[in-house]
């Protein structure tokens, strides 16, 4: 306490008043920044909002050609293909969260820790490369298969290409277990030692310790966790772009049909929009609800995360 | 005994399971990596960081010199801008008032920011660079990987700030050196390591973003020079998207060798960045 009042003595002097303005100023210019792009891309957006209304993410037609800008199916996209990442990351990453921080011994978690954040490091323009050129021809066979077998189910009938939904969601599963795990780490690292060396202590085996003490705790954490790797997935683009056959008026229940996502269709078809004014306003307005969804997933989350801090 | 048997099971089914999760999530890491190097290093030679891409769509040979350069130049301005941006900033949020309101709230944004899409911070760009100057630019993609960099350096800088020991601070501001001074000279170089770490990791990301120039930068066949900052350009990543989306062989073979420059390079900022923090461990031991 006393260094801060002397600090603050001493920051009366002009030079120390300046570098501490001057710093406030670039702790402020974070503010400043996100609060500009909402402002600067809602006003270029405008004339998209003003001609399709609300429309533009309640009506499914999304025609350039006849000035119809109805995004409907892009949100569809984008809500199925990360609900199929979440569904394939989340019981992975939490296990292996678990696995790290519970189980192994630092030797080896410390090691693989390394490499599973190195999925984070892949590059999603090298995702999409790797997806069309690997990961299709591989699943084409499989998808092929459960639609042949379980094509009774809606879900899984009308296989058309390789290219779907259902792909897309596998790419982007694989994008979010860092994240996801990474956190889950972060949040099993918080319960305390004696928690588990009581359950342990009292006879549990290692799973019930889990059971009883890490997972009780960390619910919330888990829940942050989730939510970052969905806005992850929600905002992923150039992966998605070369997977999900950017095909635009797709709301289907079947999985193995072309479709396209927000993100993925601002950059397939920002080219083609260079020529129409209103599709370009209406290309930014998709970009301005992306941001809005992400922007409410993430900050939901970091409450969340901020909390379970404050109580910890 | 019967139940106690039970529960062992269970308890070997379950680290059974954590085992599976990491193998599932480690063996398409490995084949991706194969992947990239099998059918990436046939055409690695020198030359492809130097020359551009051929005219002929179906012609091999030829690099990806233009957006090697891309990638350098934009990187770099996106550094040089939010290097000493995010790093006041987390001095301020670490050294000066950080349970204050302002500390409070940039903290929790700069968290948020770094989960916004990198494609919305393009379109921001293109909305205020690229439709008021009228032209796509090497200087507004990188703006926009710089606006990328921000929020992970910011967060990164201020836990690096936050581990310089307090006794350091008080015998500094004991001796009478002014607070600025004792920033300067005392907390941001024992500090640097861990600020090296954030802004190499910050760099890594930046250098692999592809959705954010495609709308700034936009790509280009040729190379551009060094002082040229005004038109569209060319960066690795934006290469690989369009190469790879071709029907020809050579560029798609071309798409893979670029794959494998940019695994390479994010590989080696990557563990330098590593370097730099165990090496301060070691030191501090």
């Amino acid at each position: 306490m006393t260094v801060l009042s002397a600090g603050r003595l001493v920051t009366r002097r002009p030079a120390d008043a300046l570098f501490r303005f001057t710093a406030a100023t670039c702790a402020s210019i974070v503010l400043i920044l996100l609060a500009g792009m909402l402002i600067r891309t809602t006003w270029s957006a405008w004339p998209a909002f003003s001609h399709s209304g609300i429309g533009i993410v309640t009506s499914n037609s999304w025609n350039p050609n006849l000035l119809q800008f109805g995004g409907l199916s892009f949100i569809y996209g984008t809500l199925v293909t990360s609900f199929i990442a979440l569904l394939l990351a989340v019981p992975v990453s939490v296990l292996i969260a678990l696995f790290l921080t519970e189980i192994a011994p630092a030797r080896i978690a410390t090691p693989l820790g390394y490499v599973v954040d190195l999925l984070a490091a892949v590059p999603s323009v090298v995702y999409g490369l790797w997806g069309v050129f690997v990961l299709v021809p591989f699943l084409t066979p499989i998808w092929q298969w459960l639609s042949s077998n379980l094509g009774f189910i809606p879900l899984f009938s009308q296989f058309s290409s390789g290219r779907d939904f259902a792909t897309a969601g596998v790419i982007l599963a694989l994008m979010i277990v860092p994240i996801i795990s990474a956190v889950c780490r972060e949040v099993f690292r918080t319960v305390p030692a004696d928690e588990r060396e009581s359950a342990l202590a009292l006879g549990a085996t290692r799973w019930e310790m889990i059971r009883l003490a890490v997972l009780p705790r960390s619910r919330p954490g888990v829940v942050a966790a989730v939510m970052l790797g969905f806005g992850r997935a929600v905002g992923e683009t150039i992966a998605v772009a070369y997977l999900i056959g950017g095909v635009p008026n797709k709301v289907t229940p079947h999985l193995f049909q072309q479709g396209s996502t927000i993100a993925a269709n601002i950059a397939l078809q920002f080219n083609e929009a260079a020529s129409l004014p209103l599709f370009k306003a209406a290309l930014i307005a998709l970009g301005v609800v992306l941001f809005v969804i992400t922007l409410l997933i993430n900050i939901a989350a970091r409450l969340i995360i901020r909390r379970g801090g404050r109580a910890a | 005994m019967s139940t106690l048997v039970r529960r062992h099971r269970r308890d070997r089914i379950m680290v059974g399971a954590m085992v599976v999760a990491v193998v599932v999530a480690i063996v398409p890491l490995a084949f991706i990596l194969a992947d990239v190097i099998a059918k990436g290093i046939g055409q690695l030679s020198a030359s492809f960081f130097t020359q551009p891409e051929p005219f002929v769509a179906t012609a091999s040979g030829g690099g990806f010199g233009a957006g090697v350069r891309g990638t350098i130049k934009m990187v770099a301005l996106g550094t040089v801008v939010a290097v000493p941006i995010g790093v006041l900033a987390a001095v301020y949020l670490s050294e000066y008032d950080p349970r204050g309101p302002l500390a409070t709230v940039v903290r929790f944004f700069a968290d948020v920011m770094t989960g916004i899409p990198s494609i919305f911070v393009g379109i921001f760009v293109f909305t205020a660079i690229v439709l008021t100057t009228h032209s796509f630019s090497s200087w507004a993609g990188g703006l926009a990987l710089g606006i990328l960099m921000l929020p992970v350096i910011v967060r990164t800088s201020e836990e690096a700030l936050r581990l310089v020991p307090g006794t350091l601070r008080e015998a500094s501001l004991a001796l009478g050196v002014r607070r600025w001074r004792t920033i300067v000279s005392v907390i941001l170089p024992t500090a640097l390591p861990g600020i090296t770490t954030g802004v190499l990791l910050s760099i890594a990301r930046a250098a692999g973003e592809t959705a954010p120039l495609l709308l700034t930068a936009f790509g280009n066949q040729l190379l551009v020079g060094w002082g040229n900052w005004n038109g569209p350009e060319a960066s690795l990543t934006l290469e690989i998207f369009t190469n790879s989306r071709s029907p020809f062989p050579a560029q798609q073979a071309r798409a893979w060798t670029g794959a494998l420059v940019l695994i390479i390079g994010i590989l080696i900022l990557s563990l330098v960045a590593r370097a730099v923090v165990a090496r301060r461990a070691g030191r501090s031991r």
